[in-house]
């Protein structure tokens, strides 16, 4: 009886189709100007928000959360259990004191945050969110990612130099070598998908994973791909057990120990929404991305599943990694620089190349989960 | 999909990114209050004046990571067109990379056992 | 006895002159005074190459209060709130130490009533206790641990809360006095003491499963700001600093005070005199701490909570109020102190962070002629240098949780 109800939906959900908002844009274009006009402001209107928002929201959650994992309550004050505590932050941070310590290089200075801004926003519209909310679909989606999060580094690199200090110093030269480092492995462990899905589109990457998502599909391969991806870019996003470019309680915040107000808030909003970034790139790579969760043959369950909308579903993996990001940050202590570098060069960047072989190997022998 | 047109939203999203962040920052320089002095404006160095300077030579350590990081992720992106070709390239693919994998595996051991790879 | 020494005024900073002339081109950095994790105001003049520390120097003095100094202008039992304030994590060890050595040079220590020094020992224990929690709080955090700080501080409430129970202030307490306590403890007490003991054991359980099975704890600990026994014994090293190279000394072993040797405890040592066996010194001290307070509160005697010194020791209330004898000896107390007779003393107890030793010299008087405080954190710092030479920043910070220092101890 629900088979036959939810077979429908099963049949109705088995093709989603991919349209982006440039897809839209260009459309439009030949058919009537205005209309695209209209599609690419709200394009840009919705970056714009998306990015604010999306940050403040997080910094919230990471407080929130790191209080609960504290015993403690957290922002209580400004609004219903402290929801806009990061509106009130924003406005401080905006009415702050912009300083330029002496001696610095001025111009490196100004333009570091701006850079770190520029690749997160660049990273985020590459994001499929849901079957129609992307907003450009590359065809090499998963190359230009990488190339855009080395260029954030760049911003780090840069206000740490800049910045005339020696804690800053410090800790640009930590941040240049850990993230070029760590930059390797993502790329390795993103070459793992590549080959799985053969193609390099992130929608087509999702689409990919029909049959079965990659974490598991891949047997352990996916499973360790996913793994290394998650603790290379943990690495990568700045953020404790690996956080020695900030590393408070030894550089005494590290590259951006100069900074103030709106353009430390930057590198904030940068490092949070390159969480995002990463959290959904693994979500979207490793974890179906909006699509919903499977088993083979239970088609009751998997037309239940098929009822909650796409977006929610990639809101609900990436929410998840978050959390997962998160709870290690809460819980772990801190990595020194030597043993950072020997856990890249010693240890995941040989698993990375065996995984690298062992996903060849599958792929050729066509042993997959799901062969359905 | 090929068309160049599709890298078009980058640039704008290039422009948008670096938008934000001046209106942002020329917003704040307008409201922002703004007091100078000799000791405000002095790098921190944990609440004493500084010494010396900050422009010293970096140990080469930092660099050798770099040279690394050139050739290894260089190498890394050269698979990636390998990859996405690997179903209709088969064994030869396979093999092929086999070949690649295994020069980069030796220059691992190579760097390896010249110690390059020991931090301290 | 000394001639004046002459004081040129220079304007030589101090850093300028720790220069190294070894070739090679060093980068100077202040560590310090006004730096997340150096436990106060210290100041630290690292030299680095690149990382690594080549040579480090500590300079203190940012938290001069003059305390010893104090003490010598006040009469005996007003200057005992002094000592509260030197080691902020551990008043009640300072007072006792101090009590302790006046009540040696009173030679009024068969005096001292069973039940006074049981509860002393009871308190000693809380104090190492809160003492160790703040350190673990503080080590952990400076190593990127952050919650654990939270977690320390806590159960660090529920100690401030017994404090407050005993004395009415949560930090500095003031409880012991010259001769025994202030007051005898609440009703509550027995209730109170024996929820810490039920939770505190499972509390250490879990801190020890957050940390010392963790692989990065272990990483970061394990074989960091090593220090020889040997080293350690020439440096002056005490408390934990010195057990965890596996040198077995205790002043509450060593000599006994307080009628510490009644009690049933073990004085743990460590093996490698790394940061990581002076964490599991300290974490089992808690322990050991809290088996001692089992004993002392099953234990405690009935009795006098203060001893009975005319002329020395106030007369209780009801008495001063109904006697005119106690009434003369109260205002005589109040106003002009007690004299004591020509001498001086060195007495050491074991506080949460070493052997803290007070030496006070008497001219006879009402006031001390000299007081000297031996701080197991100025001496415990001295070893720093010899610790993190040669290590990286990230050492340093875990070399300065590691020996447990109070700035307020070190300054005086």
């Amino acid at each position: 009886m629900l088979d036959f109800l939810f077979g429908q939906l099963v049949a109705t959900h088995a093709t989603f189709d991919v349209v982006t908002l440039s897809d839209r844009t260009t459309q439009a274009l030949a058919e009537d100007p205005w209309l695209a006009a209209g599609y690419a402001l709200l394009g840009l209107a919705g970056v714009g928000g998306f990015l604010s928002l999306l940050g403040m929201a997080l910094i919230y959650v990471e407080r929130k959360v790191a209080a609960h994992f504290q015993c403690r309550l957290g922002p209580m004050r400004v609004g219903w259990h402290g929801m806009l505590q990061s509106v009130a932050d924003a406005i401080k941070l905006l009415l702050k004191e912009d300083i330029i310590p002496d001696r610095a290089d001025r111009v490196l200075f100004l333009i570091a945050p701006v850079f770190s801004i520029i690749a997160t926003t660049l990273g985020l519209i590459l994001i499929p969110m849901s079957p129609s909310l992307q907003v450009v679909d590359l065809n090499i989606g998963v190359i230009f990612i990488s190339a855009v999060s080395s260029f954030g580094v760049l911003g780090i690199l840069l206000a740490g130099w800049s910045s005339n200090n020696k804690w800053s110093l410090l800790g640009a030269m930590r941040a240049g070598a850990q993230f070029i480092s760590y930059e390797i492995s993502v790329t390795l462990s993103l070459l793992v998908v590549t080959l799985f899905a053969g193609s390099l589109q992130l929608s087509e990457i999702v689409q990919s994973q029909q049959d079965g998502w990659w974490i598991w599909r891949g047997h352990i391969v996916g499973l360790v791909a996913f793994f290394v991806f998650l603790i290379a870019s943990t690495a990568e996003l700045n953020r404790p057990p690996f956080d020695l470019p900030e590393a408070e309680s030894e550089l005494t915040g590290g590259f951006h120990t100069e900074y103030s107000g709106l353009r430390f808030s930057f590198f904030f909003l940068a490092e949070f929404i390159n969480m995002f970034i990463a959290s959904a790139l693994a979500a979207t790579l490793f974890l179906g991305g909006w699509m919903p969760f499977h088993i083979g043959g239970l088609h009751t369950f998997n037309g239940l599943m098929d009822l909650i909308p796409p977006g929610l579903w990639f809101a609900g993996k990436t929410t998840f990694i978050i959390f997962l990001i998160m709870w290690v940050r809460w819980t772990f202590p801190r990595l020194r620089v030597d043993q950072l570098m020997r856990l890249e060069w010693k240890f995941l960047l040989p698993v990375g190349f065996i995984n690298l072989f062992a996903a060849a190997t599958l792929v050729i022998t066509k042993l997959y989960f799901f062969p359905w | 999909m090929d068309k160049v047109e599709i890298y078009l939203p980058i640039l704008i999203m290039v422009a948008v990114g670096a938008l934000i962040a001046t209106v942002l920052m020329g917003l704040s320089v307008l409201i922002g209050k703004r007091t100078r002095s000799k000791v405000k404006m002095q790098p921190y160095e944990c609440g004493v004046d500084p010494v010396g300077d900050t422009k010293h030579p970096v140990p080469v350590k930092y660099y050798m990571v770099a040279i690394l990081f050139i050739i290894f992720d260089i190498e890394v992106v050269f698979l990636y067109p390998w990859a996405v070709i690997y179903d209709s390239l088969g064994m030869f693919g396979f093999l092929e990379m086999l070949v690649f994998v295994a020069i980069l595996i030796t220059g691992y051991f190579y760097i390896l056992g010249k110690g390059a790879l020991k931090w301290d | 006895m000394n001639s004046p020494v002459e004081h040129k005024p220079s304007n030589v900073e101090f850093s300028d002159v720790v220069t190294h002339d070894s070739g090679r081109k060093t980068m100077t950095l202040n560590m310090g005074p006004q730096h997340p994790s150096t436990h106060g105001v210290l100041r630290l003049v690292l030299e680095l190459d690149g990382e690594t520390v080549v040579s480090c120097r500590p300079e203190i003095g940012y938290l001069h209060t003059g305390i010893e100094k104090t003490l010598e202008s006040k009469l005996y039992y007003k200057a005992l709130p002094m000592t509260d304030r030197m080691d902020y994590m551990s008043p009640m060890s300072n007072n006792l130490g101090y009590c302790l050595a006046v009540e040696k040079l009173l030679d009024i220590e068969d005096a001292i009533p069973a039940r006074a020094k049981w509860i002393r020992v009871l308190m000693s224990e809380l104090t190492r206790i809160n003492s160790h929690l703040v350190w673990l709080g503080t080590h952990a955090i400076d190593l990127g641990a952050m919650s654990m700080f939270l977690y320390t501080f806590r159960d660090r409430e529920t100690l401030l809360d017994i404090y407050e129970l005993v004395s009415g202030q949560r930090m500095m307490s003031s409880y012991f006095r010259i001769g025994g306590l202030m007051m005898d403890v609440p009703k509550d007490f027995d209730k109170s003491i024996r929820r810490i003991l039920k939770n505190l054991p499972d509390r250490i359980d879990e801190y020890e499963d957050l940390l010392t099975n963790n692989r990065i704890w272990q990483m970061r600990t394990i074989g960091v700001a090593k220090i020889s026994a040997e080293n350690a014994i020439d440096g002056g090293l005490t408390g934990a600093s010195l057990r965890g190279s596996g040198v077995k000394y205790d002043v509450r072993k060593a000599f006994p005070y307080s009628d510490y040797d009644k009690f049933d405890f073990q004085v743990p040592v460590g093996v490698h005199g790394d940061v990581f066996s002076r964490y599991q010194v300290r974490v089992y001290e808690m322990r050991e701490s809290l088996k001692i307070m089992g004993q002392a509160l099953d234990g405690l005697p009935e009795g006098p909570y203060i001893a009975h010194v005319p002329g020395v020791i106030l007369p209780p209330k009801p008495d001063v109020l109904s006697k005119m004898e106690s009434l003369i000896y109260h205002f005589k107390i109040i106003t002009d102190g007690f004299k004591v007779p020509r001498g001086s003393v060195y007495v050491p107890i074991e506080s949460g962070k070493g052997e803290i030793g007070f030496y006070i010299d008497s001219d006879g008087t009402n006031v001390p002629n000299r007081v000297r405080v031996r701080p197991p954190s100025f001496v415990n710092l001295s070893a720093l240098p010899k610790m993190v030479e040669g290590s990286l920043v990230s050492d340093v910070v875990a070399a300065i949780g590691s020996i447990d220092i109070v700035l307020g101890e070190i300054d005086r």
